[in-house]
């Protein structure tokens, strides 16, 4: 093991290297462009001994990779905002192939107007696809959650691509200082990928396909059923991960302080480490409050937070996008998971956070103190300016 | 003789579900032919999704991998990827898509697998016409055909717009190899595969492929039809191996183009002008093509 200062994007690189992958296929597009290029460096120097496929769209970065991955290569790309909504059409083809494709992708703002800065709204658009979705709230949890992801997506009864985000340019550009498993104890953690027994050479197989109402039903279920054993194969990997490298970032819904809380934040990627700031501050106040975080949102945690609404009175969901003609996508599905729950919180959502915006302590300390003071299911947006303001 | 060239091992079997007379089955039979077991087949979206039979059968002896509509080029760019990294470098992989797939939607993937290099074959089969969805125009459809969005009626002749060149596209991109294949001479066919499958990097077939209730003949006479048009210039049959244009199939005087347009309902509403106007155009690419070998 060495410790490397290194950005969020560095810490993708680092882990498709030590994950050894066999073939990376990826299009630039900031913030991810560091990934890909320091993956080119790993090959030009040898140090990575896998095909990198330069592609002409993200589109054919991702068909690339299910193809490669189709035949048994370990496969990695990755992307953000437009890119990853270019590859809509084959995302939802990597799941329905059953091919373990694992991607980075930064967070960034979806245009028009044209934004570079953090937002969920491209990974929040592709919640239905299928895909094992990571949300990362430091360097090392990126580094060690990409490793995770590898494991997790080859495992025989998952067998579905996975996702880990980054928030862009608060992870994507800032550097950390990462631990860096050894090569030895990444090969012991992360054995190379069974070769396919569905294209093999000199046989009649078809993978793909078509069907007709006999059994598309349940191709889909088959898939439904992988994603709810996911959580607990992802566990169990997380286990064996945190016996090799002493790291365990806490399952599906890492919580803080929440075992005598009356009121919890939920919250995404790197607002989470400004809102565990504010919890420290506001329980010195004596506010009995907590947090919980959303580190994957496919599978969704639903059993985590119901066991958490047992235990508080009232909850909080903090969105960095929004559905429109509804809410934030975590606040609905948190509502969702909650309804069939014995115990109800009162429930509120935030959109904070939009393009880049700053999630500020004092935002988060509003929110709460608004949560710890009005009931009411509805949602708001934080700090919103007003038009003369905005202009 | 001849045809003892053509491999006697099938793998494609009888078992498809083509319509009768269809050319495009031809074309998978022959190129297979051609290249052998040791080959991987790539499809995206288009008539032979179906052909190749429905989950869980297939109609092939060799693996064939389903991918996107636009995405053929990338699937073959990444079965290549993933072949040599893991110890199957004698395989071929082979993207077999129509010419929507290929000359429209896909032409972005395409052109990036032969501008990287890719060793692989892409095989346009070209029934002109997106015919998995019933017959609509697509970018390969000939000037003057009817298609269903190209109707013939008092405002409208068919497609109004000539047939995209897919060849001169390919021929830009610089490949090593590049042909014209046509079912109904399937010892040119498999002898351009079998060289095709001997040279390494980007190598490109354009097949003609024709199809009975698209074109709008009766199904036993497809390959008088494919024969037809090779034999009035329409699609002429030629390789392209380095840049060096080779002419593979020239008569002496070639036949009018009205004997091949008659006998599809596609261009029954033609008249003798409109006729003329095309058999000018395939005078005028074929002495094109005539000087390009020329230029050799
Ligand atoms: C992205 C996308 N758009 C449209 C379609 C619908 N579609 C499927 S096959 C096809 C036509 C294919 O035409 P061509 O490539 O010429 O093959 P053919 O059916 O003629 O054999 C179309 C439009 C699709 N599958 N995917
Ligand atoms: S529509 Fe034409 S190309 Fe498609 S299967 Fe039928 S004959 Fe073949
Ligand atoms: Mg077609």
């Amino acid at each position: 093991m060495t410790q490397l200062v290194i950005s969020g994007n560095y810490a993708q690189s680092y882990a498709a290297k030590l994950a050894r992958v066999h073939v990376v296929s990826a299009y630039p597009i900031t913030p991810q462009t560091a990934i890909v290029e320091k993956i080119a460096e790993f090959v030009a120097s040898g140090a990575l001994p896998a095909e990198y496929i330069k592609v002409e769209s993200e589109h054919s970065a991702m068909q690339a990779c299910i193809s490669a991955s189709a035949l048994g290569a370990r496969t990695y790309t990755a992307t953000s905002s437009q890119g990853l909504l270019l590859m809509h059409e084959l995302l939802h083809w990597a799941a329905g192939a059953r091919t373990p494709v694992v991607m980075g992708v930064v967070n960034r703002a979806v245009a028009p107007p044209w934004s570079i800065w953090t937002d969920h709204g491209d990974t929040m658009s592709q919640r239905d696809t299928g895909w094992i979705q990571f949300y990362g709230e430091s360097n090392q949890e990126v580094l060690d959650t990409t490793l995770m992801a590898f494991r997790l997506a080859e495992h025989p009864e998952v067998r579905l691509p996975a996702m880990v985000t980054e928030d862009a340019f608060y992870l994507s550009h800032t550097v950390e200082p990462v631990d860096i498993p050894g090569q030895d104890q990444v090969d012991a953690f992360l054995p190379p990928r069974e070769r396919s027994s569905t294209l093999e050479v000199g046989k009649a197989m078809r993978l793909g396909s078509f069907t007709g109402p006999e059994h598309y039903m349940e191709f889909r279920h088959k898939i439904a059923k992988a994603m709810v054993r996911t959580r607990d194969v992802f566990l169990e990997i997380e286990d064996d991960y945190a016996r090799i490298t002493g790291r365990n970032h806490g399952g599906l819904l890492p919580t803080y302080k929440t075992d005598d809380a009356d009121t919890v934040l939920v919250t995404m990627g790197t607002a989470t480490t400004t809102a565990r700031g504010v919890v420290d501050a506001m329980r010195a106040d004596g506010h009995k409050v907590g947090l919980a975080k959303l580190r994957t949102f496919r599978p969704f945690p639903v059993q985590e937070l119901r066991d958490l609404a047992t235990r508080v009175d009232r909850i909080g969901v903090l969105d960095r996008s929004f559905t429109f003609g509804a809410a934030g996508a975590a606040f609905t599905e948190v509502a969702g998971a909650l309804y069939a729950a014995p115990h109800h919180p009162q429930l509120r959502g935030f959109v904070a956070g939009l393009g880049g915006r700053d999630i500020t302590a004092a935002m988060v300390r509003e929110a709460l103190l608004d949560l710890l003071t009005r009931d009411g299911p509805e949602s708001s947006w934080v700090e919103l300016k007003s038009r003369t303001e905005a202009s | 003789m001849a045809r003892l060239t053509i491999p006697a091992q099938e793998l494609m079997r009888s078992g498809h579900s083509a319509c009768p007379g269809c050319g495009a089955t031809l074309v998978m039979r022959y190129l297979l032919k051609g290249l052998g077991e040791r080959t991987i087949v790539t499809v995206p979206a288009c008539c032979w999704t179906v052909i190749a039979t429905p989950f869980p059968t297939t109609a092939l002896d060799v693996p064939m991998l389903d991918c996107a509509f636009e995405a053929t080029g990338a699937s073959i760019s990444g079965l290549r990827a993933a072949a040599d990294q893991l110890g199957l470098k004698d395989v071929t992989i082979v993207g077999f898509a129509g010419d929507g797939g290929t000359a429209d939607i896909g032409l972005q993937a395409l052109s990036g697998m032969l501008e990287r290099r890719t060793d692989g074959i892409y095989l346009m089969y070209d029934n002109e016409a997106y015919m998995n969805t019933g017959v609509q125009r697509s970018g390969a459809t000939p000037e003057g055909a009817w298609t269903t969005t190209t109707p013939v009626d008092e405002f409208s002749r068919g497609k109004l717009e000539p047939k995209k060149d897919i060849m001169a596209i390919i021929a830009a991109h610089n490949p090593p190899y590049a042909a014209t294949v046509n079912v109904a001479f399937p010892e040119d066919f498999v002898k351009k595969v079998e060289k095709a499958k001997a040279i390494h990097g980007p190598r490109f077939f354009h097949a003609l492929a024709p199809c009975p209730p698209g074109w709008r003949y009766s199904s036993e006479k497809t390959i008088e039809v494919a024969r037809l048009a090779t034999d009035t210039n329409v699609f002429p049959l030629y390789e392209i191996v380095d840049g060096v244009y080779h002419i593979t199939r020239k008569l002496g005087v070639a036949k009018p183009v009205r004997e091949y347009l008659q006998t599809q309902g596609r261009f029954s509403h033609l008249d003798d002008a409109e006729v003329a106007k095309i058999q000018a155009q395939v005078d005028a690419r074929w002495k094109r093509l005539l000087a390009l070998e020329g230029l050799a």
